[in-house]
């Protein structure tokens, strides 16, 4: 069984045929989309014409990143059950966002997150202080997902690294340039449909050589590989830096600009309950898919073969494809896994290019007197400037350890966007000193922590020991968040903002006066 | 959405509204808090209960796991079934009582 040659790396005519097949038809709705993406609120918000349904199915595929399907699949191959937690983790945000966040941000907001912070605080200093949380997120997160598309694309098809990032770049602008939020939604949808419709057929596949019994499955597992592979292992060596990064995943998942800024596209708080909901199941399936795939990549591919191909185990999902399905089936599952990486970088490319033209040019340089046709363009402008920067930045980091930036961009999410999204929230005497001083405080710790911790001090930087012991700096940065949220509001309260706070209420509970 | 003045609010049913929808999210958040940081804390002090047979070779730690997923599932669902029945019929009372509510 080990002893199979692989077609992955040469480029292979089914992928590049379903590939091109995915571009051409998402370039058809971008065309349509077009029409119906001129007004702020269809550029930003597909004219609040999603129904519940499909942004559920959106959302999932917002944060089925290739990093989730391959990474996790990859790491189930290699370690076992390990990989499952953090499946977990990046699970069990969605209920936070359903009982604390989802009604409120689509009550009380219009384009992004920094709306309902800044509802009744002063306009400039949130404005400004919750758009650098937000770039930030965004930055790392982009970062991650194009370097890792660059090495995927070169090890699936064999494209140069640099290709590859450009394709994926000049795509994603063509998407969000012309279809806005309306084209990225569909791309999004498209693209959640066929990763879980490929993954449930790798599943379908492995488990028939299994009698259908994924416990048959472990057992042969166990039986090759010893009983570690169903135990809990070194993943979590330190129990503090388990629970931290615990937190991160959890309040991080509720802090994502890109993940917040679709509830918007909802009509109203009820379907943007239905559209968590649906998420939710969606993206529980998906992980226990990967569970399973993990395991089946371990035992029908062998993990020599998989580390092979790739160290950090991300190519188990492809080669499992190729075993169970084919060439045929490699290649449909790799134009997905392209595809993927594809619709993950359009939402956050638009996340970032609302934040800059909503929050910072309109309701900063502009004191919020900007036309919404001068918005829209700004918008646009913003879109080709970081599709252009993500390119560079791309290539820029090639070859470099990002594995840590996407835990970066959790930590950020959750210590400078969570705490001031639900302090501004739930508690009206949250001041606008006390929100800017939440955000300040929870970026400056979590970048500054990470920096210090092994991940980045040791591994990337080089040196000998780390300052700051654990892996992620969320059980520190998320509490000091809350903290000084607490501690600017009681020195510098806000009479203004404490008087609206009934309104915001009223708006808030019962959708009075939401856009 | 109707236009409406917040001054014909009915306080107190307001009041009653918001509490129990605080206490709703307040009990759902810390059920999912204790399901998802006790199967964390166990993970990172007590990882040999998770390594416990309940199988030939199956572990504790599979079926535990897939149980914190299926009650993020469970929970959310009860929080939606909620809110968009009770809790919106509520909203909509609310709002039909309070003047100039025109639809």
């Amino acid at each position: 069984m080990n002893e199979f040659t692989s077609t992955i790396g040469q480029p292979n005519a089914v992928s590049i045929g379903f590939f091109l097949a995915f571009v051409a038809f998402t370039l058809v709705i971008t065309y349509y989309a077009a029409k119906r993406s001129r007004t702020a609120s269809e550029f930003y918000a597909a004219g609040r014409s999603v129904t519940g349904l499909q942004n559920g199915v959106a959302l999932a595929g917002d944060y089925m990143s290739a990093a989730s399907f391959l990474g996790i699949a990859g790491l189930v191959s290699l370690k076992g059950y390990d990989g499952l937690i953090y499946s977990i983790g990046f699970l069990v945000g969605w209920p936070v966002i359903m009982f604390l966040i989802a009604e409120p941000l689509r009550n009380l907001g219009k384009y992004t997150f920094a709306d309902v912070v800044a509802y009744r605080l002063r306009q400039k200093p949130i404005r400004v202080a919750a758009s650098c949380g937000s770039l930030m997120t965004v930055a790392f997160y982009l970062i991650a997902q194009m370097v890792g598309s660059g090495s995927l694309v070169k090890l699936m098809f064999g494209l140069p690294y640099e290709t590859a990032v450009i394709v994926v770049g000049a795509i994603m602008i063509a998407y969000v340039l012309f279809g806005g939020m309306l084209a990225t939604t569909w791309v999004q949808i498209i693209k959640a449909v066929l990763l879980l419709g490929g993954a449930t057929i790798v599943v379908v596949l492995v488990l028939a050589r299994f009698d259908y019994d994924p416990v048959n499955l472990f057992d042969a597992a166990v039986l090759r590989y010893g009983p570690k592979v169903l135990e809990p292992g070194g993943l979590v060596s330190n129990p503090w830096d388990a629970v931290s990064l615990g937190i991160a995943l959890m309040f991080g998942t509720a802090g994502l600009p890109h993940i917040l800024m679709r509830f918007y596209t909802v009509p109203d708080a009820k379907a943007a309950r239905k559209s968590v909901f649906y998420a939710t199941g969606l993206i529980s399936y998906f992980y226990i898919l990967t569970f399973i795939i993990g395991f089946g990549a371990m035992v029908l591919v062998g993990q020599d073969v998989i580390t092979g191909f790739d160290k950090g185990g991300n190519m188990a999902a492809p080669l499992l494809a190729e075993v169970t399905g084919g060439i045929m089936f490699l290649g449909f599952i790799a134009a997905v896994a392209f595809a993927t990486i594809l619709a993950v970088v359009a939402g956050l490319t638009l996340a970032g290019a609302t934040t800059f033209s909503h929050d910072l040019y309109a309701n900063v340089f502009r004191s919020g007197r900007s036309t919404e046709e001068a918005e829209v363009k700004m918008a646009k402008r913003a879109t080709v400037a970081l599709g252009i920067l993500a390119i560079g930045l791309g290539i820029a980091f090639k070859g470099q350890n990002v594995a840590f930036m996407v835990g970066l961009a959790f930590a950020i999410a959750a210590s400078a966007n969570f705490p001031a999204l639900l302090l501004s929230i739930v508690w009206g005497r949250f001041s606008t000193v006390g929100a800017t001083a939440s955000i300040a405080v929870g970026a400056v710790l979590a970048v500054g922590l990470i920096i210090l911790s092994p991940t980045v001090w040791v591994d990337v930087l080089g040196n000998a020991q780390a300052i700051f012991p654990w892996k992620n700096p969320a059980l520190i940065s998320l509490p000091a968040a809350f903290f000084a949220g607490w501690l600017g509001s009681v020195l510098v309260p806000d009479a203004d903002a404490q008087a609206k706070y009934e309104s915001q209420r009223v708006r808030n509970y019962l959708g009075v006066g939401a856009e | 959405m109707p236009i409406v003045s917040i001054g014909s609010l009915d306080q107190t049913r307001f009041q009653e509204l918001v509490t129990r929808k605080r206490a709703v999210s307040a009990v759902l958040s810390a059920l999912i808090l204790v399901v998802y940081f006790g199967f964390i804390l166990i993970l990172a002090f007590r990882r040999d209960l998770l390594a416990l047979k309940v199988g030939e070779h199956l572990t504790l730690g599979v079926p535990v796991g897939l149980a914190v997923i299926l009650s993020a599932c469970v929970l959310t669902g009860i929080y939606v079934a909620w809110a968009n029945s009770a809790y919106d019929e509520s909203v909509r009372d609310l709002v039909d009582g309070m003047k100039g509510g025109v639809k």
